[in-house]
């Protein structure tokens, strides 16, 4: 037999027999799977963000399936895949509003200024060691970055006045950037609620006005204006506890601008409910 | 008494430029009391002290004006009488915000006493010298500031045989422990004495680097007198010999065991500087209120070995040195290789600080996030045998359990690997990174899985 | 955008250490090239323009190669710290003199785009860089790669090819040692200045070597091990069986040795980073080296020797760990 048409009979035999050898192990050695797994990981977002507190969807999936982990830990899920998901697993489910993230703080280097010229490694945490990177407000944003860095979908900016901004609209409200601030700035927050008090320094009035232009001087005017509905002071720093809506007239009210709009506008109402079979 | 040369090799070392010619021949100058003191709250290891005075109290010179704040802690004293003007929030010399006690100086140096001297210390029980050493706010004035009253309080079971003292200051600028030497010899001396008589008669050996001569034919001199069992021992001048645990291998051989102390191989290190002050608590009843800074660097008009007392701010000591040439460069708590860049001069000098540099812009090293060139440099440097190249590697690609396996708790910071770097990379910065990780790390693993209690 | 300061000088904060011992690895590049001064003087001694032209077009193409790399990969410029001028020079002293420039620059493409950029740029490759080049031209133009015709010379064979055709026909080559003098092969004269450019002259190598020791930018431990091992090696052979083995020194002074142990296999960034590492990195070196030399097909074993070295230097790393003060293994559990 010439070399070539033995070259191919032997290779290809090898092809042949490797695949009778696959059907054979799919056919007699198949490992069982709740088909619900496959089907409830394609209806989680697939963002893989460890939000609920499992290594990637999949991975909550199979929680969900084998070890009956709520179905509800999952917030960037979409309101329909949840009731979905309820439904495969025979429980009732309300959907949760959709939070998002906030940097609870709006001092650029142009508003917040720095004392020293910080020269180390571009880290939060490396320059909030470094005696507070340089920075006079000791308990603001420094802007290097690592919330936007572990963001899973790239909602985080870090401007170049050295500020983290969160854009709602992108924001998947998985807390990863919650746990990456050193400082703690980040909060999630329902999605609903657009009107937000960025400053999280506890300074007294004074101080904190020496430190940076947009910080909360404690003056309780912003209390004053929604009669203690929604903010409540905690020390020198008026605190935002989102339980109802704020107004817009706020903006103007704070002598320091220490208000901002951000936010989605209100979602669509939600389907009701299933009940249980 | 013997004079030795070091027994052992250290592992690793850099030999830097040292610049101490410039104050190394300056005689210790004092440093008139200023108009406002700030005394921190956090200059020790350990627990804050805390304030036991009010706003507006009177105070007299040496009064005890806040008690230590936990079992390693320890107390603070006023360096000078007047009144008590606040108790605000202020920033300690590591760069970290700590309460501080400012007090207005009246002028009168009314002196307060609240010290029980005992001159003749060698009739004295252990404990009543240790309890005077705490009364008198005694910390490590070698750089890390461990309260002294609790390192030569060791359990029993840990028995020390040999106490040594650091005399070897190998940052480069600094010369305070040099003065000090060449200055105040019998002070120091009856210091060590007393510190052996409270450690139940260890082995003393003196360590001195071979760059301060005059050093140590000084405190040779002093201890002429003294039995074999007492050694001083020169050191080669090198980058870090003073570090406890490089002295403990080069004098006597031992390791001190990964995690452990120096107690758990016998030896006991005590800076010259704390000595003094243990005489001058013991023996003449004065409580830790001021100590010797080295005030030097390219911007320091009138370089000098200041006297100052705590809680004098940086500017006070920088202006009697003829003030600054110009600003803009670094200013450094500490010397160059280990110590902390300040944002301004206002922090006030601390029990730790033993210098205070102003380096110009272009003596000042600039590090950059270049890739590692694998030369091997800081491995041949590093003074625990490390690897900081590789460990720099695996923090910037955030592997931390790789840096564990590296060995990267056992760091030193001292520098060497930062100083010999041709990537110019920041080898300290990221050392700090993956022990900081790791310990967040091991905090997270504890919390998810809490030791659990035996059954009865 | 220039950030505000609140002072108009404000202080540098950085973390310790704050002064520098001055290095920098812009000039230990600069080192390297100075090191290799007196071999370029001999190329171009002996070799004239064709010397010239070749270390040109190496040296330009992998400049503005990695430049142009840089740009397209959207990374910072990094040609200033000179690595890709020494790694354009070291491939052309690689080469042999009639080597087409067109060759050369695809060589020196290859060398700095694809064995050093494409891996991430400096520090991030694994393999030598000139070596990759060289050896990428050696087997896609074997003919050129080994075609070499020195002004002088009576012969066109290289010592070691001319020993290596010589004994697969049977026997020793006649008058060996009259045709190829030790002193000519150890100067780089005559039938002994047979090979590629900057590989010939021993002596030139041995100076900018020391010189490279005496500057403390390279160890001893890579060079001498590298070669001890040849010689020993070699003088073990010869010891054996002198009839069918060139003698020791005859092997130090002949093919790429030399270049290869000072300049290619202290490179930094693809030999181990640890001591012990290093001098095991150099025996194997030196005993791949050999056995390629005696017994395979090619007649020179240095370059694949070190390139297969490279590959083994992380797993050299990781065996040589040192033992950290105050533990007692050198990992730790």
């Amino acid at each position: 037999m010439p070399p070539i048409l033995a070259a191919i009979v032997v290779i290809g035999g090898a092809g042949v027999a490797c695949a009778l050898l696959l059907a054979i192990a799919a056919r007699y050695l198949h490992v069982f799977e709740d088909p619900r797994v496959e089907a409830i990981t394609n209806l989680l977002p697939g963002a893989n963000c460890g939000g609920c507190g499992y290594a990637g969807c999949a991975d909550y999936a199979r929680a969900i399936v084998e070890k009956g982990a709520p179905v509800n830990l999952c917030r960037p899920c979409a309101a329909a895949a949840l009731l979905e998901i309820a439904r495969l697993m025979g429980v009732e489910a309300k959907p949760a509003e959709k939070m998002v993230a906030i940097v609870r703080c709006n001092g650029d280097a142009v508003r917040s200024r720095r004392a020293a010229l910080y020269h180390g490694v571009a880290d939060c945490v490396a320059a909030d060691f470094t005696s507070g990177g340089g920075k006079i407000c000791r308990e603001g944003c420094l802007g290097y970055g690592n919330c936007a860095r572990v963001c899973p979908v790239g909602a985080i900016v870090f401007t170049e006045s050295l500020l983290a901004v969160v854009s709602p609209e992108r924001c998947i409200g998985c807390g990863l950037c919650v746990k990456a601030c050193p400082r703690h700035l980040i909060r999630l927050v329902p999605a609903s609620h657009t009107i937000h008090l960025l400053c999280s320094n506890r300074e007294r009035g004074l101080v904190t006005r020496k430190a940076c232009s947009v910080g909360c001087i404690a003056c309780q005017k912003c209390i004053k204006h929604v009669n203690g509905q929604g903010i409540h002071m905690e020390g020198y720093l008026a605190v935002v506890d989102y339980t109802v809506p704020l107004p817009e007239s706020l903006l103007d009210v704070c002598p320091q601008h220490c208000f901002v709009r951000r936010g989605l506008p209100a979602p669509p109402p939600q389907p009701a409910a299933p009940s249980a079979p | 008494m013997k004079v030795l040369r070091a027994p052992f090799q250290v592992r690793g070392t850099i030999h830097p430029h040292y610049h101490k010619g410039v104050t190394a021949g300056r005689p210790i100058e004092t440093l008139p009391p200023p108009t406002i003191v700030q005394v921190p709250m956090l200059q020790h290891l350990g627990a804050p002290s805390k304030p036991i005075v009010n706003k507006g109290d009177k105070v007299g010179v040496g009064q005890l004006i806040a008690e230590a704040g936990g079992p390693i802690s320890a107390s603070a004293h006023s360096p000078v009488s007047g009144t008590v003007r606040a108790i605000t929030e202020g920033v300690a010399a590591t760069g970290r915000p700590t309460l501080v006690i400012e007090i207005e100086n009246d002028g009168l140096n009314t002196p307060a006493s609240p010290l029980q001297p005992k001159p003749e210390w060698s009739s004295q029980e252990p404990s009543t010298l240790i309890g005077l050493v705490a009364a008198a706010g005694i910390v490590g004035m070698g750089g890390a500031g461990f309260p002294t009253h609790v390192k030569i309080n060791p359990p029993p079971a840990k028995r020390i045989d040999t106490l040594i003292i650091n005399g070897a200051e190998c940052e480069p600028y600094l010369t305070a422990d040099h003065r000090l030497m060449i200055e105040r010899p019998e002070a120091i001396w009856e210091g060590i004495r007393i510190l052996r008589h409270i450690l139940r008669g260890p082995h003393i050996r003196l360590a001195i680097e071979d760059n301060k001569p005059d050093a140590i034919r000084a405190m040779e001199k002093v201890m002429a007198s003294a039995d074999d069992d007492v050694a001083l021992v020169v050191l080669p001048t090198a980058y870090p010999m003073g570090a406890e645990k490089q002295l403990i291998a080069a004098l006597l051989g031992r390791e001190v065991p990964s995690g452990g102390l120096p107690s758990d191989v016998g030896a006991l290190v005590e800076n010259v500087a704390t000595c003094a002050a243990v005489f001058e608590a013991v023996v003449q009843g004065h409580p830790l209120t001021r100590r010797v800074v080295t005030v030097t660097g390219s911007l320091v008009r009138r370089p000098a070995n200041v006297l100052a007392p705590i809680g004098a701010r940086f500017s006070d000591l920088i202006e009697f040195c003829g003030g600054l040439q110009e600003t803009g460069g670094k200013l450094i708590c500490g010397g160059p290789m280990m110590g902390v860049a300040q944002v301004d001069a206002s922090t006030p000098v601390g029990k730790t600080v033993s210098g205070i540099l102003a380096l110009s812009r272009q003596d000042v090293a600039v590090y950059e996030t270049h890739a590692c060139i694998a030369c091997g440099r800081c491995v041949r440097a590093c003074p625990m045998s490390l690897l900081p190249c590789t460990i720099s590697v695996a923090v910037e690609a955030g592997q931390f359990e790789e840096t564990e396996r590296l060995a990267v708790m056992d760091c030193i910071e001292c520098g060497c690997c930062a100083y010999v770097c041709p990537a110019h990379r920041p080898m300290v910065q990221f050392m700090r990174q993956g022990k900081a990780q790791i310990q967040a790390i091991r905090r997270l693993k504890q919390q998810q899985n809490p030791p659990v209690p035996r059954s009865p | 955008m220039t950030i505000p300061y609140s002072d108009d000088r404000p202080w540098i904060l950085s973390p310790s250490p704050h002064v520098h011992e001055g290095s920098s690895v812009r000039g230990l590049m600069r080192e390297v090239l100075i090191a290799l001064v007196p071999a370029v003087a001999v190329a171009v001694f002996r070799n004239g323009l064709d010397a010239v032209r070749l270390i040109f077009v190496c040296v330009s193409v992998a400049v503005l190669g990695e430049a142009a790399a840089r740009f397209a990969m959207r990374r910072t410029l990094s040609v200033q710290d000179l690595s890709a001028a020494v790694t354009g020079l070291l491939l052309a002293l690689n080469l042999p003199p009639g080597l087409p420039s067109w060759m050369a620059a695809l060589g020196s493409l290859v060398a700095v785009v694809i064995a050093k950029q494409v891996f991430g740029g400096l520090g991030y490759n694994i393999f030598n860089p000139a070596l990759v080049g060289r050896v990428v031209l050696l087997i896609s133009f074997p003919v050129a790669m080994t075609t070499w015709a020195p002004p002088d010379a009576v012969t066109t064979a290289t010592p070691l090819a001319a020993w290596k055709t010589a004994w697969a026909a049977g026997a020793p080559p006649p008058a060996f040692a009259d045709i190829y003098p030790l002193r000519d092969l150890f100067l780089g004269l005559r039938n002994g200045g047979l090979g590629s450019l900057g590989e010939v002259s021993e002596a030139a190598l041995l100076l900018g070597g020391l010189y490279l020791l005496a500057r403390r930018v390279i160890g001893w431990e890579i060079p001498f091990l590298f070669i001890g091992t040849v010689a020993l090696l070699a003088s073990l052979f010869y010891a054996l069986d002198p009839a069918r083995n060139l003698p020791p020194l005859t092997h130090l002074a002949t093919g790429g040795l030399f270049l290869g142990a000072f300049f290619m296999a202290t490179d930094y960034v693809t030999s181990p980073v640890t001591r012990p590492g290093q001098m095991l990195f150099a025996i194997g070196c030196g005993v791949i080296t050999f056995i390629i030399r005696r017994f395979g097909g090619y007649p020179e074993g240095v370059s694949f020797a070190i390139l297969i070295m490279n590959g083994a230097a992380p797993l050299l790393d990781r065996l040589t760990i040192p033992r950290p003060y105050g533990h007692r293994r050198r990992t730790s559990s």
